[in-house]
């Protein structure tokens, strides 16, 4: 160990200073201020409170699409990591390659999957079903949810079993478990950093989303994403979406401190492709 | 049990697909309409390539993604190595800081560099502080992270007798990091790249409140399009895409496996 | 010629408040062969880091030929080292590896080859130039470590515990090879081991260390037969260890009888250690020796047995070819010679009534250590 190569870390250090840490600063600044007079203002933000139905309407879709993505992620994770090493590369990369892909397009074909006239009301159309209502609602806000965020729940909890020593379930069964058992007892708690740190990548996303929304939701779904986005892009009012974001953060932060709890994991390791 | 859990399987994955097909197959149709298959056609690939102002996009995206993934992997390498000399309380705080950009959304992400750089624009008392520079800077930011995140385990699997070894046998530090450490680490320095590369090129959200007029990446102009309805050749440069991100992929999957098996062969004695 | 190359003076090496080294002063000679033996921990491996060049002093001074090296880097020292799990380049060669050296001092291609070729004859590698360093077997990417180093003819070897990952005959056979490979260098080695064997068959001197301290330097014979403290007595070879009072010169007292010993120069009644080697203490007839004790385990060692006597509620352990039956009453005799007494140390009254030092137990503290540093 070197003191001196400590220094290797400096421009690192100052861009982060720059970029990460003194941004959050200006961000606290904007919302702490009036943006006319500039000066500090705690009564403007009174307005924060009212959207709280939104903060929590945000939350509770993406922990809904958290579980689901959680439920569905699960088993494939787990057949994926029992497959051969060649086979188990292959549906890995298959996981991955969709996040590679415009997440924007992907969205819009789901549109029109849904759409009242669109394909599977179509189809559905033709065996003289519908059209049902797919589409405008919170259903489908958590499914654009759930499919978009899917690989970021596989991807961990896949690496977490797959290191999993099979030695471990047969020790567990020679002990006397049953196969549901080996699963609750060995299998599950010691996947849980992968089901922690799935549950995490898929929830902070999509509590910020403002695209998944927009498209398959309705007015009725605004997603806080969707308020920030406008006090930048449509209404400016940055002062007003500093505030926003800075409440967003501190959600974001607290949800995934008390996940860590979970965990003793020291927040180093990442999925790599 | 397993075999329903393989037909469970087989389903997930045709649910992650469907979309994506959907878009490949409207790069073939004939009609406008996601909807209704009209016909098959190549017309949208011949209109794609004649479109300049799409591949400009196209390139644009892939200059940001490429020098920002470059100076990222630079800079996060000599990073990683400062974080892998540090201990105690030191090592958390900058690992802390290092978790800001992963743990944070990207709308706030966004929104912050934003702030700062409308707050930067007032005081140069400029207007457009937003374009080329700015989304360089953002993209370099997020991808830091990555870079980091997969040199560090790799500078914590190497035996670090071996740098030992190389000053042991007449190196100087900046030698030995070049004939020695660096073949060490260079599957996590690649993969740290390769990773920042991609989340760069796809990179919407935080591009978005970043970018200028002047500089427009695809995912932001694609935003901008599907507020209005779509042109089919932007489905053929999905497709394209696709087809491309798919070669890369099956690439490293191979080099990736000959890597595996010479490591085996190595334990095997 | 003999003649001082190294010495450290009030060597100190403090980690986060921690002393790993105490104050160490030692000198080695060109052409020695000295070990520094001890548990883990006690600072061996953070003294031959200094020497290296790894590792800077909290205080004291490195002296190289006279010149005081502290502050010079790691490549500029004529001193070259053997790693502990050898450190191959794994990306080079077994030629590359060895020619590493050479290269980076910018030597003609020729010379480089010359010389590599000739190491690979003294560590008996021709033909396995070409081979993939991590497709060798444990003895030969050990013996490829040692020719990396030798090929640069450092005035030092420096050599940290390069047989520790090697299974027992092989170790046998690389101990003589070290000692044929010395030879025929004729360079100064410094060795670092916790295996008390291999410091005794190998070496000129041998260092003793423990809790950053030196306990006592000297040759293998010395301090086998004439151990310092209680701590040296234990670590090295097993012993039985007895409180004793000394009355005068060549006379101590201990288990309530007074011997006749070779040792002297201590105080009047001082309270001191006394030291039996298993293998001095010999079984008589019941009646005939100078004590009198029951048998309570036997142990066949194929070589001789390892009996427990218990005289009046202390153990000792006795080595001898005579076998004695369980709960059999016996006499024990004591020459003068086999009585080693030392002064009271911090360390008396640690190890039982008898004890044997366990290089098992050891490992498993290196591996509690290594698995902390994680």
């Amino acid at each position: 160990m070197s003191k001196k190569k400590r220094w290797l870390s400096g421009p690192y250090v100052l861009w982060m200073v720059i970029f990460t840490v003194v941004p959050l600063g200006v961000v606290a600044y904007f919302a702490l201020t009036d943006n006319i007079t500039g000066a500090f203002t705690l009564q403007k933000r009174a307005n924060v409170g009212s959207y709280l139905p939104i903060f929590l309407r945000s939350v509770g879709l993406s922990l809904v699409s958290a579980v689901i993505c959680l439920l569905i992620g699960y088993p494939v994770a787990y057949c994926i990591a029992r497959t051969k090493p060649s086979t188990q590369r292959l549906l890995y990369l298959l996981v991955m390659l969709p996040m590679c892909m415009s997440f924007l397009l992907r969205t819009l074909a789901w549109v029109a999957l849904l759409e009242d006239t669109g394909i599977l009301n179509t189809f559905l159309g033709k065996l003289g079903i519908g059209p049902l209502p797919l589409i405008r609602n919170y259903a489908a806000v958590i499914l654009g949810m759930a499919y978009n965020y899917l690989p970021y729940m596989i991807m961990p909890l896949y690496s977490v079993i797959v290191k999993i020593d099979h030695r471990l379930v047969e020790a567990a069964q020679d002990l006397g478990c049953n196969s549901v058992q080996v699963f609750s007892r060995v299998i599950l708690p010691l996947s849980l950093p992968g089901i922690v740190s799935g549950v995490t990548m898929v929830f902070v996303p999509a509590v910020s989303t403002f695209y998944i929304s927009q498209k398959l939701g309705s007015t009725g779904t605004i997603l806080i994403g969707d308020v920030v986005e406008s006090q930048f892009k449509g209404a400016y009012n940055p002062n007003l979406g500093a505030a926003l974001s800075l409440v967003l953060m501190a959600l974001v932060f607290v949800c995934v401190g008390l996940m860590n709890r979970f965990t003793d994991d020291d927040g180093e390791e990442i999925v790599t492709i | 049990m397993r075999r329903a859990n393989r037909i469970f399987t087989a389903a997930v994955f045709v649910f992650l697909y469907v979309p994506m097909f959907v878009l490949i197959l409207s790069s073939f149709n004939a009609g406008r309409d996601l909807a209704v298959f009209e016909g098959f056609t190549l017309i949208q690939y011949a209109e794609l390539f004649r479109d300049e102002d799409l591949l400009r996009l196209l390139l644009n995206s892939a200059i940001v993604a490429v020098l920002s993934s470059l100076i990222a992997t630079a800079l996060g390498t000599m990073a990683a190595i400062g974080i892998h000399n540090m201990r105690g309380k030191l090592r958390s705080l900058v690992m802390t800081m290092t978790n800001i950009p992963m743990t944070n959304p990207d709308i706030v992400t966004g929104v912050s560099l934003a702030l700062l750089f409308t707050f930067i624009g007032g005081l140069l008392k400029t207007r457009n502080v937003m374009g080329f520079v700015t989304l360089l800077i953002a993209h370099v930011t997020f991808n830091l992270p990555y870079v980091i995140l997969s040199v560090l385990p790799k500078l914590r699997q190497m035996d670090s007798d071996l740098e030992e070894a190389a000053l042991d046998l007449g190196c100087t530090p900046v030698q030995a990091f070049f004939k020695v450490v660096i073949h060490e680490i260079m599957p996590g320095i690649i993969s740290g790249g390769l990773m920042a590369f991609t989340m760069s090129l796809d990179d919407f959200v935080i591009s978005y409140f970043v970018y200028g007029p002047r500089f427009v990446t695809l995912p932001v102009e694609i935003y901008t399009f599907t507020k209005k309805p779509l042109h089919p050749k932007v489905y053929a440069l999905f497709t394209v895409m696709f087809l491309a991100i798919l070669l890369v992929m099956v690439l490293m999957n191979v080099l990736q496996a000959r890597d595996d098996r010479r490591r085996k062969a190595g334990r095997s004695h | 010629m003999p003649h001082e190359l190294i010495r450290l003076t009030n060597l100190t090496q403090v980690f986060d408040g921690e002393t790993v080294l105490d104050s160490i002063n030692l000198y080695i000679n060109n052409q020695e062969f000295l070990t520094l033996l001890g548990p883990s921990g006690c600072g061996k491996t953070t003294t031959l880091r200094i020497i290296g060049g790894f590792q800077t002093p909290t205080s004291g001074d490195v002296l190289f030929d006279g010149k005081r090296i502290n502050d010079l880097p790691p490549h500029k020292r004529k001193i070259n080292t053997v790693f502990q799990k050898y450190a191959l380049f794994p990306h080079l060669d077994v030629y590359d590896n060895i020619a590493f050296g050479l290269r980076i001092a910018k030597l003609r291609e020729t010379e480089v080859d010359e010389r590599v070729t000739e190491m690979l004859g003294v560590v008996s590698l021709k033909g396995f130039e070409n081979r993939k360093v991590n497709s060798l077997s444990g003895g030969q990417q050990q013996r490829v470590a040692i020719a990396r180093a030798l090929v640069n003819r450092p005035k030092v070897l420096l050599l940290d515990e390069p047989l520790g990952a090697l299974d027992l005959r092989l170790r046998k056979d690389m101990q003589n090879e070290l000692k044929r490979i010395r030879q025929a260098m004729g360079i100064t080695f410094v060795y670092v081991t916790h295996d008390q064997e291999e410091a005794l068959s190998m070496s000129d001197t041998v260092v003793v260390m423990d809790n950053g301290r030196i306990q006592q330097i000297g040759t293998p014979e010395d301090i086998y037969n004439e151990p310092k403290n209680a701590f040296v007595a234990d670590f090295i070879g097993e012993s039985n260890i007895l409180d004793g009072i000394m009355h005068e010169d060549y006379v101590v007292e201990f288990c309530g009888r007074k011997f006749q010993c070779l040792d002297k120069g201590f105080g009047p009644k001082e309270p001191v250690d006394v030291v039996l080697r298993p293998e001095d203490v010999d079984i008589v007839p019941l009646g005939q020796g100078q004590l009198s004790g029951t048998v309570t385990d036997i142990t066949f060692k194929g070589v001789h047995y390892d009996i427990i006597v218990d005289l009046k509620g202390f153990k000792w352990l006795i080595q001898t070819t005579d076998h004695s039956p369980v709960g059999s009453q016996v006499g024990i005799s004591l020459e003068p010679d086999a009585i080693h007494v030392m002064h009271k140390s911090e360390y008396s009254g640690q190890f039982g009534d008898y004890s044997s030092y366990s290089a098992e137990f050891d490992e498993l503290a290196d591996n509690v250590e290594e698995d902390a540093d994680e």
